[in-house]
Formats: structure tokens, sequence, C-alpha cells
């Protein structure tokens, strides 16, 4: 059997994203197990280094083009996808499950008549089939799963698998000028929030919670942010309470994350919270009650107050990185 | 216009998960359901839009008669209409949306409202599916929505901002917290629920492309250090981030 797998290359701002290499490294991976092949596809207007998809594992990358289509349309993005399998009859595709790739891998499910699963964050193989492992009830149990239908989508959760270092192939780049793209669903327009990390993307997260007493303190957990390059993050209890957007709400009514670091600042650890961030590799948190369940799934913790021990730890970091 | 709404019963964020005995499923003893937490966002965006431009509401649910809980408190906020599409058996989020898409046709409902995502099996992704088999437009992750005429605006969360996003009717919104504040049912809500007629209806059967091999529990982390109760330990924690987690 024949095992085409396709990666989609997810762009913003002509940029490939790092998710989508994740993405191409894992499907690569998978290839070797099944001696299978790897493509990408990618849709835009003008995007940089196409070729480096070579480094992580995809021969040939095709980029579809047209003005239009520098930002998302779900409706032409999935025809662009949907029609270029019919005509390369690949078995697999890859996406991450980023907010793009959540809204268009589904929608590619159905075009090409596949069997979908999202947000894995394992993948292995067993006499030839793929075996995906992922989280459900916000990460409080885990799925094994097989697609048994001919086709098949898998969506891998953004920062969890390891893009390795590239090598240095470059992949055969086509581009295909799309003519009229079905526009009937359109991004006109992106806000962005004030150039800051997102929660979803960080690879480190400093997270507030109501311990931190008011709007006024989260200056603290965002220079601590800073020192660490990281994003800062929110509980549900900072949220509802106005003090930060729900964009920083980390938990199951929030983002789920997986950074390398979680600080958790003045947070109890409630259940819905825990569920949007134990899979993170490391775990710190600072909070005065020495019995709070964030203490079960920290992997360091002071139990201490933070309006003490913050500021100490901004000047350590300081000190080692200057 | 006919204005549809599709809930699902989930068990309470709280509730402690335990697996059954197969190994494959839940074990249902001992958790409390709630209406999908996404889902109120939902109901309350097609009773808004009713408001607005008038129609009728309907919800739609699909699984066994324990959802009727779930119809009875969206009823209670002020939907019209309540369908039960009766299923005991598991279905994939592909096998829900066919079945969701067929009632949605059959109840001719231009406008449709999800939550974004089912906070059971977490998917996100049974909106969009549902959307493609009905072939109407679908905006999904929707923290703001308007419609003028057959024209509909949104914005749409996305990693570090938002998407503006347009369409037109036909069309599917999933949607977001920070949409709307749903409202409490109120107890002339409650009790006119209560007389309310839940339709029953048998979906076709489920073919399913996804086969659940386990279930099980993530390990448990190991309880950390606690390394002091003040400043003093900054130094210690900062060295083992850099040295032994290799962190920062
Ligand atoms: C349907 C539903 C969905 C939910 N979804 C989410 C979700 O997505 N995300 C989420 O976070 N929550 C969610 N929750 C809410 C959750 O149950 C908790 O209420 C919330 O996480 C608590 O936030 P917190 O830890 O900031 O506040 P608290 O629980 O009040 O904890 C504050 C902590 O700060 C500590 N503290 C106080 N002062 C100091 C100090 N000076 N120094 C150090 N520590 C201090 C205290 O010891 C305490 O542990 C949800 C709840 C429900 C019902």
């Amino acid at each position: 059997m024949a095992n085409k797998i396709l990666v989609f290359i997810e762009q913003r701002n002509g940029k490939i994203k790092k998710s989508s290499l994740e993405a191409v490294k894992a499907a690569s991976d998978i290839a070797q197990k099944l001696s299978g092949s790897v493509e990408a596809v990618s849709i835009g207007n003008e995007i940089e280094n196409l070729e480096k998809v070579g480094g992580y594992g995809a021969c040939k990358i095709t980029h579809f083009k047209n003005a239009a289509l520098e930002n998302y349309s779900p409706s032409a993005y999935a025809d662009i996808i949907a029609k270029y399998s019919g005509e390369k009859n690949f078995d697999i595709f890859f996406f991450a499950a980023s907010s793009m790739g959540k809204d268009l891998a589904p929608r590619v499910a159905v075009k090409t008549d596949s069997g979908l699963a999202m947000d894995c964050i394992l993948l292995n193989c067993e006499s030839n089939e793929i075996i995906a492992t992922r989280p459900i009830y916000a990460g409080k149990a885990l799925i094994e799963v097989k697609l048994t239908s001919p086709k098949k989508v898998f969506a891998l959760r953004p920062n969890v698998f390891n893009p390795g270092t590239p090598t240095d192939k470059k992949a055969d780049v086509s581009i295909i000028n799309v003519d009229s793209p079905n526009l009937s669903v359109k991004v006109v327009d992106i806000k962005k929030s004030e150039g800051k990390i997102d929660v979803a993307e960080a690879d480190i997260i400093v997270s507030g919670g109501r311990g931190m007493k008011g709007p006024e303190h989260f200056k603290l957990v965002e220079d601590l942010a800073e020192v660490l390059g990281a994003a800062s993050g929110a509980s549900r209890a900072v949220v509802d309470a106005g003090w930060r957007p729900h964009s920083e709400q980390v938990g199951q009514t929030g983002k789920t994350v997986s950074p390398s670091l979680y600080v958790a600042l003045g947070i109890s650890g409630a259940i819905q919270h825990l569920a949007g961030m134990r899979s993170s590799k490391y775990i710190v948190a600072i909070n005065k009650d020495k019995d709070a369940p964030i203490f079960q799934v920290a992997d360091y913790g002071i139990a201490g107050d933070v309006f003490e021990v913050v500021p100490a730890m901004i000047e350590e970091i300081k000190k080692i990185k200057s | 216009m006919k204005i549809a709404v599709c809930v699902s019963h989930v068990p309470d964020t709280a509730a402690k998960i335990n697996i059954g005995s197969d190994g494959k499923t839940l074990d249902p003893n001992g958790v409390t359901f709630i209406v999908n937490p996404y889902d109120e966002f939902a109901v309350e965006e097609a009773l808004k839009t009713k408001e607005k431009i008038g129609g009728e509401t309907v919800a739609i649910s699909l699984g066994t008669d324990a959802n009727k809980e779930t119809l009875r408190k969206v009823l209670a906020m002020g939907i019209d209409n309540a369908v039960l599409l009766k299923d005991d058996s598991y279905r994939d989020s592909i096998s829900v949306a066919k079945a969701l898409a067929e009632e949605i046709k059959a109840q001719n409902a231009e406008l449709v409202f999800f939550g974004k995502q089912s906070v059971d099996f977490d998917n996100s992704v049974v909106g969009q599916l549902t959307a493609e088999f009905l072939g109407y437009n679908c905006i999904s992750v929707v923290v703001s929505f308007s419609l003028e005429g057959n024209k509909i605006i949104c914005e749409r969360e996305i990693e570090g901002g938002k998407e503006i996003v347009e369409t037109t009717l036909p069309a599917l919104i999933t949607a977001q917290k920070g949409l709307n504040d749903p409202r409490y049912a109120s107890l002339k809500g409650i009790m006119a629920a209560k007389k309310k007629e839940i339709l029953e209806k048998q979906p076709s059967a489920a073919s399913n492309s996804i086969e659940i091999i386990t279930m099980k529990k993530p390990s448990p982390k190991q309880a950390g250090k606690i390394l002091g109760t003040d400043a003093t330990a900054v130094p210690e924690l900062v060295r083992l981030l850099r040295e032994e987690a290799k962190v920062i």
C-alpha cells in the first residue's frame, strides 16, 4: 500500500509556522515506518523559504498562490487542498492543531472522505497502522485511537512534537497560481493583540491567579514574563473578575497549553486549571498555601508570598542572563 | 427565519474522570452532567438573534434520554422547540455531524449556532464538519457576531489576535467564550420548559471511522520539591531551572 502523506504548511504574514514544521517532522517519522512519502502544501501569497520544509523531511512542496489568499479563507483553502489531493491521491493528511488547523482539518476530512483524529500528542505505528494518542476531558484521560477509513486526517497539538534539527536538504518547490478562489468565507482583516506572545504558542508561560490580589499587580507577572521571554497567562478567576482578557485564560474553558516551562503565581490549581496546563514539561508554583493543589503537579515550588518571591526571581534571572 | 442551536450534554468540568471496566469508555457513576459550557454562548446568540430579527429557535441534541435535561435547560433559557436525536451508541465526530446535518436540513434552519468545542472529547470539529455536510458557510471560534440582511461579520479568535471574517447565509457559527453573557433561566422560563414537548427522533445509523483502542488516565505527575517558604529559596529555584530542567 502506498502511503502518500500530505502536510499542510501554515503561514502567517508570509512566514511558515513552527507547528507546521513539527508536523512535517512527525509525518516523515511515520513515513519511514510505513515506507511512505511526504509532500507539503501551502496556500497564500508570497512565502519565505518554502524549500526549508525539506530539512524536516518533505521532498516536495506545492504552493498555491493568489494575493487574495494571503489571509485565511476556510472555503478557498479547503477547496484547494481537496482538489489537489484528488489529483494526486494522498492517503494521509497532517495538520498542526492550531487555530487554522482546527478549522481547516475537519473541512478537508469531509471533502476527501477521511477519518479524523484531532489534537494528537503521540503517534506510533503498529502492524502498519498509525495509532494516535489524544487527550480527552481536558487531559483528565487519554485515548489511543486508530482510523479505520482508507483516508486519514491527523491534527497534531502544537509544541508537543519535536521538530529536531533540520538537515540541509531542500524541498522541490512548485508554485501554482490560483484563479478565482472560492472566497465565500474570508478573513478581511486581522487585529493583533499588541505584539504580545500568545499563550497557545509560547515556550514559557507565566500565569497569575487571584493570589495576585488585583489587576494592578499583574505588572509583576508581566515583568517576570519579560525576563523569561514568556507569554503571560491567567486563571479563570482573574479573567472573570475582569483583571485580564479571556485570550490569556489557561484551562478547560480557556487555552490548553504545553510549554517547556509553566510558572503559576498565586494560582490554587483547581481541576479546570490543571486540565489546561498539566502537560507542560516543567511546572513551577509560587503559592503561600503549602497545601494548594498546584503543588501536586509542580516540579518545583516555593510556598511563599508572590510579592516577596517574584521580585527576587526577576532579579536573580536578570543576574544570570546578563 | 429558523435558527438552530446544537447542544451537548457533558460531564461537569469539576468531575473526576474514571475509566469503565472495558478500558475504553468513561465510567459515568457519580459523574454529574451539565450543558456544555460553550453551548450556552451559542444558545444566547441564537436568542439574541431571534430577538433582533424574529423567527423561531430550535435546539438539537444527539444522545440518550439523559440529554433531555440539557434540552430542558436551554428551553428554560428561552429556546422555542427541542429535538432529541436518540442514540445510545458510540459515535465519532463525523458521525455526530452527519446526524445533526440531517436534522438541521429537516428543520430548514438557515442559521446555526454551535459551541466551539464540547468539553468531553474536546475535538473542536463538530460545527465545521456539520457545515461541510450541509454545504453552509462556517466561521469557528467566534467572539463577536453580527448579521445585517444576508451578510455576516464575525471576529474569530486566533493565536495572538482576532480575524475579522465575512460570509453570508446560510451559515453555521461556533461560539467561543466572550461572545456574550448567557442569560439565566427565569422562573417563568423554567415552568414553561417543563410543559414543552421534546420531539424524539431516530438518527440514521452511525458509521464510525475512528476506533478507540484504550482509554486511560495520564500517569500521575510526581509531586515535586517545595524548595522553601520565602525569597531565600529563589537562587536554588533558578539554578534548578537552569541546570536540572534546562528550560531557562
Ligand atoms: C465550568 C467551569 C470551567 C472552568 N474553567 C476554568 C479554566 O479554564 N481555567 C481556570 O483557571 N479555571 C477554570 N474554572 C475555575 C476554577 O474552578 C477555579 O475557580 C479557578 O481556577 C481559580 O483561580 P485561582 O487559582 O486564580 O484562584 P483561587 O482558587 O482563589 O486561588 C488563589 C490562590 O492564590 C494563593 N495566594 C493568595 N495570596 C497569595 C500571595 N500573596 N502569595 C502567594 N499565593 C497567594 C492562595 O493560596 C490560593 O491558592 C472553571 C470553573 C468551572 C465551573
